[in-house]
Order: structure tokens, then C-alpha cells, then sequence
């Protein structure tokens, strides 16, 4: 693809990017009028931020690579994501916001007053934080190598690089604006090319059908295989071969492969004329790990999408750089406006996504072989629109991904090195955040070098599944339950989240498991979701002793409106 | 495989890091056994077991911090059983033997009223009771007995009896400690009620007659200027909660300076820096208006031109960072030091010392303000406020828009 446009774009979303939080507060306005100065964050603008910080690589190229492959099914996710923020509002946003706290850790603190709960929140934010930086280094990869060439890490790298810098620099602190800005900038990004995609599309008679089983060359197309794969063929094919199939050697042969599996080297050019079923790609058996969940999904279906279901409706509260965006507003109520304005925003941006799949699906259904599907969005108005035009829409579509990997990366490591710093470094000050920031970014860098591909929307899936299993029965029982104990919290966290944990670590490291175990492992939300709030219950009702001392009016601070508490008080203060 | 030795690494991680962390929290100097004659080897692990025993003492004796405290003193005498009482009842038995608690409490009577140990033998049904025999030990504080210490043995010892007496002396000593702590919070609470809206009657004074001065000239200013200082005092006067918002607080800024604007006119300019982010922020209750106070007294102090405040509020990860600067004739450092140090007592107002105290009982040590000042360099004051701290609650909502 042509990169003369691309290179510039993504340059000037970086740029930018340091420039804000170099120069971010002294563009923020400067008065003397107090009215003016002291107008708190409104609802619709916090959710702009916490829209553009949450929308991340798995949202922006995630989901339509994985419409791309497997069809209409994976539109649980975008789904997921934003009922997520259902859940939210329904049962965490307003006593949240009215505990005053500002991190997760902080929630367990004012809770449950007790450090060693505090720590364990800290440790798994720090762990969520690491999982869900893993996709977005690895989506800012992708997005280079695709579009440039360039090599495999390099975007990761960019990425991480600028993400420690600005934030250790002390800038893209929290800046309302700027991240409000992302959104609208992400929107863009995503809607001028799927509406010139949707005018090509009518031009060029509306086909539709895009969900039929499967997808269907529309022209001769030829593909390069980069990673050896097992190709299963239901049915014989014509190919035309320059490479290795089967391990025999051919250059420019037509080839008719019968029915069945086959082996096809790397570095392998594979031309398909017109009209061919795209044939399904099988990398399970060579060590790769590109489709290990979708080789789950294969196998137990309803049980995958109810584990995906589970884990995105019930992850998003554990959020850390999302939860920190609540305080932001100044009180229950604004939180609970933010919450559905928040709904709307992601709402809108969720129906773009699956546009590309299904477009995607029709004019690039070669990305399911190659392994690239995540780059769908990003090569479609290249291949759709072509020229000019195509260029520039797909520099467009570039930058909005850059905007993407950098908004959320830079909120999370904010978060992780803010608790990085608090509560696990041994003691405060500038230096330590700076310390906090290099290992909270270098850490999912240098995972991200070693793991490598898996699906970026999987890989989010996963942070997701583990912030289910532990902050959501957090939040939930420790804001609607008085009996809940300190050591009931740290079990439950501890169990749920520790082996949602341990199945995600043995998912990404690839274990050779198959069938039923390989499923559970894969979509560990649906279990351990439950064994999380069963420990964290069972726990608490066994240490009655321990449920502390002021809970009463914690939760009635927690549940009480604002102006309710403080007529309260003023009576009281009547009376005395 | 790179990628399953990946995987492994990551997974193996937090376990690491929990080892680590369980591993330090279970650390016992007990490495320090190689050191040493046996003499100082014992001595180091009576003194280790006191330090355990110590820590649950110091706040107070009940029946939480009894039972924690038990196993440790136990170990600490050597006795096959220990209780702990307070006048009215056990608080904890730690050992065998639990069935003498009723008559424990029913030859305790004395002792407790007397304040002097005794030593009496137990009667017992049990054939194989394995505790014949009990020495009373009172726990005392300020001359009051507030319980005792009760250890049981097979037989008489006089050894035992001596022992129980110095450890029920250590344990009064942190009961000592506990009432002393309670003390102190309590003198706390009471100088931050004493301290807190201190509005200066300076102040009260100016502002009510530079109102008077527009009555006759511009009814409808003095009328506007009346409500600012009833605003301003409604919210300094109120009794509710000892925190608010920093956007209550700015509004409260804001009445303030109207008033003094009206007294000083042009003379007085003003800039305001706000993050929209911090303004949720809670904190102790006019803290900062007391700072801008002192800005506009060192800026208009000495000198007939004009005087630039500016107010920053930046928005700074987990805290948020309240500068005030002022450009006025600033202060000798060292005199500042000595007026925060308490020495001098500074000439007007209560200003920065008490603001700073506020800040460091709240917040600790840690969040004192920062001055930076020099004579004829103005002055600039930088408070860090946590966005999060345990017991900081604004009272109120706040302010509608």
C-alpha cells in the first residue's frame, strides 16, 4: 500500500500528541472570573473523555477483523463492550462517584478499611493494566507493518516510547479536552471512509452477500501466505501456486487440491480466480497462536459467546483509566448522566466497526487467510476506493488508529504507574513516577514482543475476563452488601481474579490443550465471574466478626444523594 | 515456545510478587538466632515476642485487640493458660482450662478494687485440670485499674508471680500509650474545631465599612456587596463537616475578593487558573481561602501600584496541586520559617502556620505547604491536595451551576 500518506498522518497524530502534553495546561483557559473558572466538567464532555480513552485498538481495528473471519457472531463484542457501561450505570456509577474514591484501590481503602485489601486491588489493577496495554502495543504494530512495511515491533515501540514519555514528562495527566477530543477525532476517522466505503459499495450494485458462508473471492486475487498454515478444504480447488504446498515445490502451477487438509509454506504466493470460496485457514497445528480462540469458539460456540458476554457486560466497572474518569464528576447524579451520555457516544462508534467486517468480508476475505484481519479497517479504503482518494482516507483511518492506541495506552499507564507508584514502590515522589511509568509500560512491551499475535479484540477480551472476576464482585457486593468482610474481598479477588489470570496466562502461553479444557481456559469469564462473588460471599459470612465497624454509614454515604446527606446535616446542626 | 515461555514468565509474576510481599510481612528477626550467645539469643526473642504484643495493645484493651495480644503474652510468661479482663468481665482466655473464667471474675473483685496483685489458689472439680493456681496481676492506668492479667500454672510459682507483675506493668505502659493516643486525637479534633473558620475580624471590620461608605453613594453595590458578605459568612460560619470541596472553596474566594475589591478597587487583579478535573477534590474547610488573604495582604502591603494574584489549580495524577503567587513585597524565608515553626507569632490574621498545620494533621507530613518567597519577590504558595484520602469527605454537594 502506498505510504506516502500514511507515514505523515500517524506523524501528526504523534506529534500532537506530545505537543498537548507538553503545552496541554497553558492552553487551558486562563480568566479571572470565577464563574468561569470554576464550571465543573459537565456530563457530555466527560463522556467524550471516557469515550476516547476506552475506544481502543480492539474496538477500532479489533472487531471488524474478527466480523471479517467469523461473521455476524462476533458482533456480541461490540455489544459487550458498550452494555458494559449498562452494568455501570445500573449498579456501580453514583456510589462509586459519592465514595469519593479516585482509583479502584482507593474504593477497597474507603470500603473495607484495610491496607491489605487496598494492595491486592493495586496489584490486580496493575495486572488488568498490563493485559489490556498487551493489544494496543500490538494493534499499533500491526497497523505500521501493514501499512508501511515496516517491521513487526516498530509501532509498538513508537507507542510505548511516546506514551512513557509524555506521561513521565508529567503531561496527559487527565486533560478532559484532549481526551474528548480523541473521541471525536476516532469518530471521524472511522465515519468519512465508511461512508465513501457505503457509496462505493451502492456503486458497485450493493452486493449483499456479505454473511453468506462462506466469503467469496469477488475477483482473481493472489495471496502471499506469511506464516506456514494448514488450509482445510471442504471441497476441491483450483489454485494457481508459486511455493511450497504439501511440501512439494511449484512455481506458477496450477494446481486442483482435493478436499481435505493442506500444508502451505510460508512465502507462498497463492492466486485464486474469481468467484472461489476463501478457504479456511488452520494454525493451531504449527504452534502459532493467532486463531487459539477461535479455535475454542469453533468448539463450543454458545459457550464462547456467553463467556464473552459475561466478561465484557461485567469488565468494563474494573476499568482502571475508566474509573478514574468518574471523579471527575461533581457528584452521583453527574456521574449517572455521564454513564448514559457515555452509552450513547459508544453506542454510535460500535456501529461503524461491523460495517468494515461485513465490507471487509466482500472486498478483502484474503485477510482470513493471511492472519491479518485485524488490518481490515485499515486496508479497505485502499482496496475499495483505490487511488487518490483511497490514500488518503486510508492515512486518515492511520491516524485515528495511532489516536486510538495513544489515548488508551497513555490513560492506562497513568493508571498503572500511578498505582505502581502508591502502592507497591516503597516510597512517593517524582522520580518514582517516573520509575512507575518506564515499568508499567515496559513490561507490556516486552510481552508483546515475546507473545505475540494474538487477536487484539481476544486479547482485550481477556483483561476483561480477569477485571470481571475481581473488581466487578468487588464493587458489586462492597456496594450493595454490609456484610462483606476484608478477607472475604481479598479471597474472592484472589480466586476469582487469580485464576481468570491463570487461564488467560495459559491461554496467550499456548498451551497444548483441546475440546471442553481449551474452551473453559479461553473464556475462563463464565466460571470464574462466579467463583469470584461464591469465595468473596462464603468468605465474608465465615468471618463475621471482621465486617468493619463503620459500615452502616459508608453505605449510606455510598447510596444517598448529596443534597439529601447535607440536609441531613443541617438539621442535625438545627438540633444541636 | 518463546511464546509459552512468554506466558509462563507472566503468569508467573504475581506469584512472585506475592511471595515476595508474604515473605517480608512474615520476615522474624529470627535469623538473628546465629548470632550471639544463647543468653542474647533469648533475649532477642522475648524482646521480638513483646514487639508483636505490643502493636494491637496500643489501641486500647477489648476483646479484639485482648485476643491478639493474648497468644503473644503467653508466650511471653511461659504459663499454660492467660486471660485478660476487664472490670466487668474475660475479655479473652488464651490456653487451657477456659471453664475458670466465672470464677476467675468472681475472686477478681478485690484485686481490681485494691489495684494489688494476688496469687490464690483455683478450686476445680476436673480431676486432670491441668491449672491448680492463679496469679492476678491489675492492669493500671493513671492509678485507675482498667483490668487485669490473669496467668494459671499447675503450681505455685514465685517466679511466675514476679513475671506477671513485670508484664502486666509493660501492658499498663501501652494501655498508657493507647490513652495517650486516644489524648492526642482528641486534642486534634479539638484544635482543628478551634482552628477552622477563623475568619479574621479585621476583615469583618473593613468589609463592613467600605458597605457603609456606598450606602449613601450606590445603594444597589452596598446591597450587592451585603449579600456577598452574607454569603461569605454564611459559608465560614457553618457548623457541618469539617471538609469541602475546592469549588466551594473558589466560591467562597470569590465572595471574599469582591469584597476586598470593592475596598481597593483597581489596585487589585486577579488571574485563575482551573482544572475543571480537580474541582471534585475535597479538603479542609477554608484552607485556601486564608492563603489568598495572606496574597492580598503581602501584595498591597508597602507599596501604592497594583498587585497581580493568580490562583492555579492543576490537575496532577492522584493529587491536585493549588498554587496562589502574589507579586508584592514577599518575606525574609527565614522569618517565614520561624512564624510556620510557631517561634514568632506572625502580625495579623492566622494565616499560612495554621493552614499548614490543618494541611499536615489531615493529610501528614508529607503535604505541607511549599513557600517560595524572597523580600521584593512576592510570594507563591503551593498546597498538594490527594484526591483520595480516608475520612476526607465533602460535607455538601456542590455548588449548583
Amino acid at each position: 500500500m502506498n505510504s506516502t500518506f500514511v507515514v505523515p498522518a500517524v506523524a501528526l497524530v504523534v506529534v500532537a500528541t506530545v505537543l498537548v502534553g507538553a503545552f496541554g495546561l497553558r492552553i487551558s483557559r486562563t480568566t479571572s472570573d470565577f464563574y468561569v473558572a470554576s464550571r465543573t466538567v459537565g456530563p457530555r464532555l466527560n463522556a467524550a473523555a471516557i469515550s476516547g480513552e476506552y475506544l481502543s485498538a480492539a474496538s477500532f481495528l479489533g472487531i471488524a477483523g474478527l466480523v471479517l473471519v467469523q461473521g455476524p457472531d462476533m458482533l456480541w463484542y461490540p455489544v459487550g463492550y458498550t452494555a458494559g457501561y449498562l452494568v455501570l450505570l445500573l449498579f456501580v456509577a453514583a456510589p462509586l462517584r459519592r465514595s469519593g474514591a479516585y482509583t479502584l484501590p482507593d474504593f477497597a481503602e474507603a470500603r473495607l478499611a484495610s491496607q491489605a485489601v487496598r494492595r491486592l486491588a493495586g496489584a490486580f489493577v496493575v495486572g488488568v493494566g498490563w493485559l489490556y496495554l498487551l493489544p494496543q502495543l500490538q494493534g499499533a504494530g500491526l497497523t505500521l507493518t501493514v501499512l508501511t512495511g515496516a517491521p513487526d515491533t516498530l509501532g509498538g515501540l513508537i507507542v510505548a516510547v511516546v506514551v512513557t514519555a509524555t506521561v513521565a514528562a508529567g503531561g496527559m495527566r487527565s486533560i478532559t479536552f484532549v481526551q474528548a477530543f480523541q473521541y471525536w477525532l476516532k469518530l471521524t476517522a472511522l465515519l468519512v471512509p465508511a461512508l465513501f466505503l457505503i457509496l462505493a459499495w451502492q456503486g458497485d450494485g450493493a452486493p449483499r452477500h456479505a454473511f453468506e458462508e462462506p466469503p467469496a473471492f469477488r475477483e482473481q486475487r493472489s495471496v502471499r501466505v506469511d506464516d506456514t498454515l494448514d488450509l482445510r478444504l471442504d471441497r476441491p480447488l483450483t489454485v494457481t501456486v508459486s511455493g511450497t504446498v504439501d511440501g512439494r515445490p511449484h512455481k506458477d502451477a496450477e494446481l486442483s487440491l482435493p478436499a481435505g487438509t493442506h500444508r502451505i509454506d510460508r512465502g507462498t504466493r497463492l492466486t485464486f480466480p474469481e468467484g472461489t470460496a476463501v478457504p479456511t485457514a488452520d494454525r493451531g497445528s504449527n504452534g502459532g497462536m493467532s486463531t487459539s480462540l477461535a479455535v475454542g469458539r469453533e468448539e463450543r460456540p454458545l459457550y464462547a459467546t456467553y463467556g464473552l458476554i459475561l466478561a465484557t457486560f461485567l469488565g468494563t466497572m474494573g476499568l482502571p483509566h475508566v474509573v478514574v474518569r468518574f471523579y471527575t464528576s461533581p457528584h452521583g447524579v453527574a456521574a449517572r448522566r455521564t454513564t448514559v451520555a457515555v452509552l450513547a457516544l459508544i453506542g454510535g462508534f460500535y456501529l461503524l466497526p461491523p460495517v468494515y467486517g461485513a465490507l471487509g468480508r466482500l472486498y478483502a476475505p484474503e485477510l482470513a487467510l493471511t492472519g491479518d484481519a485485524d488490518a481490515a479497517v485499515l486496508l479497505l479504503p485502499d482496496r475499495v476506493i483505490g487511488g487518490l482518494g483511497g490514500d488518503l482516507l486510508g492515512a486518515l483511518v492511520a491516524g485515528g488508529a495511532f489516536a486510538a492506541f495513544l489515548s488508551t495506552a497513555s490513560g492506562l499507564t497513568m493508571a498503572v504507574a500511578g498505582v505502581l507508584t502508591q502502592d507497591v514502590l516503597p516510597s512517593r515522589g517524582v522520580r518514582h513516577f517516573r520509575l512507575g511509568t518506564g515499568l508499567a509500560m515496559a513490561v507490556p512491551l516486552a510481552a508483546s514482543v515475546l507473545v505475540g499475535g494474538l487477536p487484539v479484540a481476544d486479547a482485550v477480551g481477556l483483561a476483561f475476563a480477569v477485571s470481571a472476576s475481581s473488581f466487578c464482585p468487588l464493587l458489586v457486593l462492597g456496594i450493595w452488601w454490609r456484610r462483606l468482610t476484608p478477607p472475604g474481598a481479598a479471597a474472592g479477588m484472589l480466586v476469582g481474579g487469580g485464576s481468570a489470570f491463570a487461564a488467560v496466562a495459559a491461554t496467550m502461553a499456548g498451551l497444548p490443550v483441546a475440546g471442553t479444557l481449551h474452551a473453559l481456559l479461553a473464556w475462563p469469564a463464565l466460571w470464574s465471574v462466579p467463583l469470584g462473588f461464591l469465595t468473596m460471599i462464603l468468605v465474608s459470612l465465615a468471618t463475621p466478626g471482621r465486617v468493619p465497624a463503620g459500615t452502616a454509614a459508608i453505605l449510606a454515604r455510598f447510596h444517598l444523594p448529596e443534597e439529601l446527606r447535607a440536609e441531613e446535616l443541617r438539621a442535625a446542626e438545627v438540633k444541636a | 515456545m518463546s511464546g509459552f515461555l512468554a506466558g509462563l514468565c507472566i503468569a508467573i509474576l504475581p506469584f512472585l510478587a506475592l511471595g515476595f510481599w508474604l515473605g517480608r510481612r512474615t520476615a522474624r528477626p529470627e535469623s538473628l538466632g546465629g548470632l550471639g550467645t544463647p543468653v542474647e539469643h533469648a533475649t532477642f526473642q522475648t524482646l521480638h515476642t513483646a514487639s508483636l504484643a505490643a502493636p494491637p495493645l496500643r489501641a486500647g484493651l477489648t476483646e479484639e485487640t485482648a485476643r491478639k495480644s493474648a497468644r503473644r503474652l503467653r508466650t511471653l510468661l511461659g504459663t499454660d493458660a492467660l486471660c485478660l479482663t476487664d472490670r466487668q468481665q474475660v475479655l479473652v482466655w488464651d490456653g487451657v482450662g477456659a471453664h475458670h473464667r466465672t470464677e476467675i471474675m468472681a475472686r477478681l473483685a478485690g484485686p481490681l478494687d485494691a489495684g494489688r496483685g494476688e496469687a490464690f489458689r483455683l478450686t476445680c472439680d476436673a480431676p486432670d485440670c491441668p491449672v491448680r493456681w492463679a496469679v492476678v496481676a491489675p492492669l493500671t492506668v493513671d492509678d485507675r485499674v482498667h483490668g487485669a492479667l490473669v496467668a494459671c500454672a499447675p503450681r505455685e510459682s514465685a517466679v511466675l508471680v514476679r513475671a506477671a507483675g513485670e508484664v502486666a506493668r509493660w501492658v499498663s505502659v501501652q494501655l498508657e500509650l493507647a490513652d495517650l493516643d486516644q489524648s492526642r486525637t482528641r486534642l486534634i479534633e479539638a484544635e482543628i474545631k478551634a482552628l477552622r473558620a477563623q475568619i479574621s475580624p479585621h476583615f469583618i471590620f473593613n468589609s463592613l465599612a467600605v458597605i457603609a461608605s456606598f450606602v449613601r453613594t450606590d445603594p444597589e453595590r452596598a446591597r450587592e456587596l451585603l449579600l456577598e458578605f452574607a454569603d461569605f459568612t454564611r459559608y465560614s460560619f457553618r457548623r457541618h463537616g469539617d471538609f469541602t470541596t475546592l469549588a466551594d472553596e473558589l466560591h467562597a474566594i470569590d465572595h471574599y475578593l469582591a469584597l476586598v475589591r470593592a475596598r481597593f478597587g483597581d489596585r487589585l487583579s486577579l488571574t485563575l487558573q482551573i482544572a475543571p478535573e480537580v474541582l471534585p477534590v475535597a479538603l479542609p474547610f477554608l484552607c485556601l481561602q486564608p492563603l489568598v488573604e495572606n496574597a492580598v495582604k503581602h501584595g498591597l502591603e508597602g507599596k501604592a501600584d497594583k498587585c497581580h494574584i493568580r490562583i492555579t489549580a492543576q490537575d496532577a495524577g492522584a493529587e491536585a496541586l493549588v498554587v496562589i503567587e502574589d507579586d508584592g513585597t514577599g518575606m525574609d524565608p527565614e522569618l517565614l520559617r520561624r512564624i510556620l515553626a510557631g517561634e514568632v507569632s506572625p502580625s495579623g490574621g492566622i494565616g499560612l502556620s495554621n493552614v499548614d498545620d490543618r494541611l499536615r494533621q489531615v493529610y501528614g507530613d508529607d503535604y505541607g505547604l511549599v513557600i517560595e518567597t524572597a523580600p521584593g519577590a512576592g510570594m507563591k504558595i503551593t498546597a498538594r491536595l490527594p484526591k483520595y484520602q480516608p475520612g476526607v469527605h465533602s460535607a455538601a454537594r456542590l455548588a449548583p451551576e
